[in-house]
């Protein structure tokens, strides 16, 4: 790897998303657009923990979406590891993604017709240099194993329940060894309880791998679990705060 | 490059077929292998049903020839002809046919001789009776040496009976039997004098074939279809002056024309069949696409590049195909068998080994269909973005409905599948092309009718609500909101079901209305009987003949017998022609006659009748009418020149019509007509056709008996022939029909469950917030009942208007309109579309709602 330790694995500068205002959707123009982000800037550093909270409608998923590459922002730049993801066409982010970020959501979006293993091995299987069918299986084997799962892998994602269809997700997202991590509201659809033993996973293996974390979530609790918390109120970074680390 | 070596990689082969299996056990993929299966099953089934009738139809047609092939030559045929049948493993036997005078009793007749070799006939039997009127019998017998087999003609006119001897030649014969049918009699329909059948080893007794004696000489030979075609291949180049070879295919152009509509008949109901079956396979790639939005956006996220995306899912849809394909073969096979023991003797009994052709056509139609419109639905979910797995709402129009190049690429494939398809199948361009663009045009015509439908339909509702619906929550009023709200899944929901509803009723009026029309050409009391050789100065007798014999006013055509000497001042030869009835026309004599009037029966394809344009009708040009088939054959176009040696003399006109002959009517027809006054010096003799009951048969013995010299002909055989294959071809065409009526449903499965997602969402909501089940029954029942019947109003008139286009276009027919169409198409539609429609949704009603709203 040829990352300088210096360079921040993301750079957000200006970043800006508008669009149109569906309320008046037949009668769209430039000043009829409602704005989702204003001019956002964001530094994260290598190994970094950030959790980005606010309330609903905040723009909160359009940032992490923008992020990671998933939608391209009206303005503003963004350097993943170093590279303008903005100058990269569709199927360039796609590799890059499926090269450097991790995934999890807070509806788990395991692909229902793979199993618990074939879900873990799909980022793996998509990547051209992603080993062979053996290495895949057995780094998802693994992985599993790793979140305890280890009896379930030959199970659909209708047979598990949502803490275990979640730590399958995450151990999709650890299992391309990704530098950055994006989470939506992980623990979203979990009860307290299972929601907790799924941050602790995640945890874990974000300090194994020394990955990056960016996650974005209403639970107080699971961010103040990161180093940085921001917070987003209409389009906005209204506060920063740091809280202490673990 | 990267795209065809990323189709290549073992993980995307990996990845696809494992999603292609979940898939599959999980019934995503049912009703697209259905639709392909039924696609394939039906060009396959007709296919195979098709060879199949041909051979029965050759067979037949081989009966009116007394062998699958006959070598005629006017000179003893020589070893190079005969010798080498026995090569090709063909049975064969020889007939020699001259005039002679018979006499018995003191009396002398003129008869035609056959004298016939053992095996004799191929195809077909002979038929006997011990004594003239009495009932005959297929025999398999010949006469013995020393025997002759008399027909009753020549034996009335003898006045001989069973067991007198008669003289021939030399040779004194015994009258064994009364000769009452010759299969391959019929197809020589001017042989004028009465038949008298002896043994060939009695020939060389008579002592008289001399040299120069004017025999006709044939060799009959049958046996394995191949075999025979080889034979015939072998022998073309090879044969002299004066030989020519007849095969089943040469078939009298009576029951030629027949086999052709017959196969258009079949050709139609199998390519319609095949376009529902592409449209179902598009609606139902299109679902297929819609509930793997999600999955693509996953594969997306992690990193699937657009290319990979289009790979995962190409390769599932061809090994789709190669799974469907031999299945679909496979199916079409046995529903042929199923054909067969249904239609039970009809069909021969020995099976023709599946032609190769059928298959590969099979396979390459589920290729072309999975390709061609399963691709393009398929093919847009590389646009899906990313962003889904985080805000499926405001992404929802993730199918885009721009389409891209390789998707419109792929529909061109497709299309270009089906215009090969119904050339293929239909042999016929024109009918292709009129149903082909028949069916685009119509499809767009009922966008915008059903577009127009359902925005009319919502304007009625606002007004009604507004002015007089007491009860906002009625059944009909969620019904019809519901249809009314997304206008667009309504059009695009009223133009599957009336694309699938329009191809059955046209099905419908193809199968009734048409074959009808076809086999009332062929009534009851379509002439039968042909009277030949009528003499001028005999018309006024034979007319009121007739008339006294209740058998009404005959029409007499002319006839004048010419040979064709030169087309456009280049005299014309035999040689000339590699086609063998190309041969035969030009070293036979020509039927010419004259009318003034076109005949119902015939139809200008090119150019324009004499009676049209000229003011002064007793003055008529210099101009020949030709049927289309033989100008065809003998390369003949408008404005050549003809010349015709009638009794010595030379005659010339100018071709000005070229004209379309239903033979089948079996009425008297010419392939070549004059306007009257042209041919009006030269010897004629008239000829007339009738229907003749059974119960008055003995006026011919009466006819012949008053005016010796007309020769009365038998058709009733071919008759039966044709009207066998319409019996058969309508059975094989309410067969297919069943395919059709299949790949119908099939769209209106698919039509109903590309709704069925959104469906069990807002159902799912309204019972979560009170609804009774009943109401959403009722309201699913009027949403589909008035989908179904908007769509079959449209359907009813699209195919009024084709079925009537095929008719006078294609088939040459009457249409016959008929009311029931539009109440069936209202109806049934309605009725039909209400209860598939309810039976297709009913888990939106039954399913528990907390259910379908975790899992949407």
């Amino acid at each position: 790897m040829s990352e300088s330790v210096n360079q921040p694995i993301l750079l957000v500068e200006g970043l800006g998303k508008n669009v149109a205002n569906h309320a008046n959707r037949e009668h769209v123009s430039a000043d009829d657009e409602l704005v989702i982000l204003h001019d956002i800037d964001l530094c994260i550093q290598r190994g970094d923990s950030v959790a980005i909270v606010g309330p609903s409608g905040s723009g909160k998923s359009t940032l992490l979406g923008l992020m990671a590459g998933l939608d391209v922002p009206t303005r503003g730049t963004i350097f993943l590891d170093g590279k303008n993801i903005l100058q990269l066409n569709e199927d360039e982010r796609a590799a890059l993604r499926g090269e450097k970020i991790g995934f999890v959501f807070q509806s788990f979006q395991l692909l229902p017709s793979f199993t618990a293993l074939e879900n873990v091995m799909l980022p793996l299987e998509l990547q051209d240099n992603g080993g062979t069918y053996a290495q895949a299986r057995e780094q998802a084997g693994q992985l599993l194993a790793r979140v305890g799962l280890s009896e379930r892998e030959h199970h659909y994602p209708s047979q598990l329940s949502g803490g275990e269809q979640q730590r399958v997700a995450i151990a999709r997202a650890f299992v391309s060894k990704p530098s950055l991590l994006f989470a939506d509201e992980p623990t979203g659809n979990l009860d307290t309880h299972t929601g907790q033993q799924v941050i602790d996973f995640m945890f874990e293996l974000n300090r194994e791998q020394d990955t990056t974390l960016v996650l974005v979530t209403h639970d107080h609790v699971l961010a103040n679990r990161c180093a940085r918390v921001l917070e987003l109120q209409d389009g906005q970074f209204c506060r920063a705060a740091k809280v202490e680390q673990g | 490059m990267a795209f065809y070596q990323g189709l290549l990689s073992q993980n995307v082969w990996r990845l696809s077929l494992r999603m292609l299996g979940r898939d599959w056990r999980a019934g995503e993929l049912r009703i697209l292998l259905i639709a392909i299966i039924i696609a394939v099953a039906c060009v396959t089934s007709v296919g195979f049903f098709t060879d199949r009738i041909q051979q029965a139809l050759n067979y037949q047609s081989g009966e009116l020839l007394g062998a699958d092939l006959r070598v005629a030559a006017d000179h003893p045929l020589p070893a190079r002809v005969t010798a080498s049948a026995k090569n090709y493993d063909l049975r064969s036997a020889e007939t020699r046919s001259f005039r002679s005078m018979v006499q018995a009793g003191g009396v002398s007749r003129l008869a035609e001789i056959k004298a016939v070799s053992p095996g004799y006939p191929l195809r077909g039997a002979l038929k006997t009776a011990p004594a003239r009127f009495a009932k005959d019998n297929m025999t398999q017998d010949l006469p013995q040496p020393g025997e002759a087999w008399a027909g009753p003609q020549l034996l009335q006119q003898l006045g001989a009976r069973v067991g007198d001897q008669l003289q021939l030649g030399h040779a004194q014969l015994r009258i064994a039997a009364v000769l009452t049918y010759e299969p391959d009699r019929s197809g020589d329909m001017f042989s004028i004098a009465p038949r008298l059948l002896i043994n060939l080893s009695d020939l060389s007794v008579t002592g008289l074939i001399q040299e120069g004696s004017h025999v006709h000489y044939r060799f009959l030979l049958a046996g394995e279809p191949g075999a025979v075609a080889d034979y015939r291949q072998a022998l073309m180049p090879h044969l002299q002056r004066g030989e020519n070879i007849e095969g089943a295919e040469d078939a009298r152009p009576e029951v030629r024309s027949a086999m052709q509509r017959a196969q258009q008949f079949l050709g139609l109901a199998a390519v319609v069949a095949v376009m529902l079956a592409c449209v179902a396979i598009a609606m139902a790639a299109r679902r297929y696409a819609q509930r793997h939005l999600d999955t693509c956006a996953m594969l997306r996220c992690f990193g699937a590049s657009q290319n990979r995306i289009n790979h995962i899912f190409l390769l599932q849809l061809i090994v789709l195909s190669l799974f469907a394909g031999p299945l679909g073969v496979l199916s079409g096979f046995l529903a042929q068998e199923g054909l067969v023991v249904l239609l039970g003797q009809l069909i021969i009994t020995d099976l023709p080994a599946p032609s190769w052709m059928t298959v590969w056509v099979g396979l390459l139609v589920a290729m072309g269909g999975v390709l061609g419109f399963a691709l393009p639905p398929v093919l847009q979910l590389r646009d899906v973005p990313a962003l889904r797995v985080l805000r499926r709402v405001a992404v929802q129009s993730a199918m885009s409905p721009r389409l891209q190049p390789a998707a419109l690429l792929a529909y061109l494939f497709g299309l270009m599948m089906l215009v090969l398809l119904v050339i293929y199948q239909a042999g016929d361009v024109v009918l292709g092309g009129i149903l082909l663009s028949g069916l685009l045009l119509a499809t767009l015509l009922l966008w915008a009718a059903a577009t127009f439908l359902t925005w009319g339909l919502n304007c009625f509702l606002q007004y009604f609500l507004r002015n007089f619906s007491q009860s906002k929550a009625s059944a009909w009023h969620l019904g019809l909101v519901n249809l009314t709200r997304n206008r667009h899944v309504s059009t695009l929901q009223v133009m599957a079901f009336g694309v699938g509803l329009m191809v059955l009723l046209l099905l419908t009026i193809v199968r009734g209305d048409l074959l009808q029309g076809w086999a009332k050409g062929l009534s009851e009391n379509a002439p039968n009987r042909f009277v030949i050789n009528i003499q001028s100065q005999q018309l006024t007798d034979v007319r009121h003949f007739f008339t006294q014999n209740g058998m009404g006013d005959v029409e007499l055509f002319p006839m004048v017998r010419g040979r064709l000497t030169a087309i456009n001042g280049v005299s014309v030869s035999s040689q000339q022609y590699a086609d063998s009835r190309a041969k035969g026309l030009v070293e036979r004599e020509f039927n010419l006659s004259w009318a003034e009037k076109l005949q119902i029966d015939n139809h200008i394809v090119q150019g324009r009748w004499w009676g049209e344009s000229s003011g002064d009708k007793k003055r008529f040009p210099r101009e020949f009418s030709v049927e289309e088939g033989i100008a065809k054959t003998l390369g003949l176009k408008l404005g050549d020149r003809l010349t015709y040696l009638i009794s010595g003399e030379s005659f010339t006109a100018t071709v000005s019509s070229l004209r379309s002959v239903q033979w089948d009517s079996f009425r008297a027809n010419f392939f070549v007509l004059t306007p009257p006054g042209m041919l009006d010096n030269y010897p004629a003799s008239y000829i007339t056709s009738f229907f003749l009951p059974a119960e008055k048969s003995g006026v011919l013995d009466e006819l012949v008996h008053v005016f010796p010299n007309l020769t009365v002909i038998d058709i009733t055989a071919i008759m039966d022939q044709v009207r066998l294959i319409i019996e058969r071809v309508s059975m094989a065409v309410e067969f297919v029909f069943l395919f059709t009526l299949a790949a119908g449903l099939l769209v209106m499965t698919a039509a109903i469950q590309s709704t069925l997602d959104v469906r069990l969402h807002e159902n799912a909501v309204l019972r979560a917030l009170g609804a009774r089940r009943r109401r959403l029954w009722q309201s699913l029942a009027v949403e589909f009942f008035s989908l179904g019947a908007l769509a079959g109003l449209l359907a009813a008139f699209f195919a009024s208007v084709l079925g009537a286009v095929i008719a006078y276009r294609v088939l040459e027919m009457d249409y016959l309109f008929s009311p029931w169409l539009w109440v069936w198409g209202l109806l049934g539609g309605g009725v039909g579309v209400g209860l598939a429609g309810i039976i297709g949704t009913r888990q939106v009603v039954n399913s528990p709602p907390l259910a379908v709203l975790q899992k949407l």
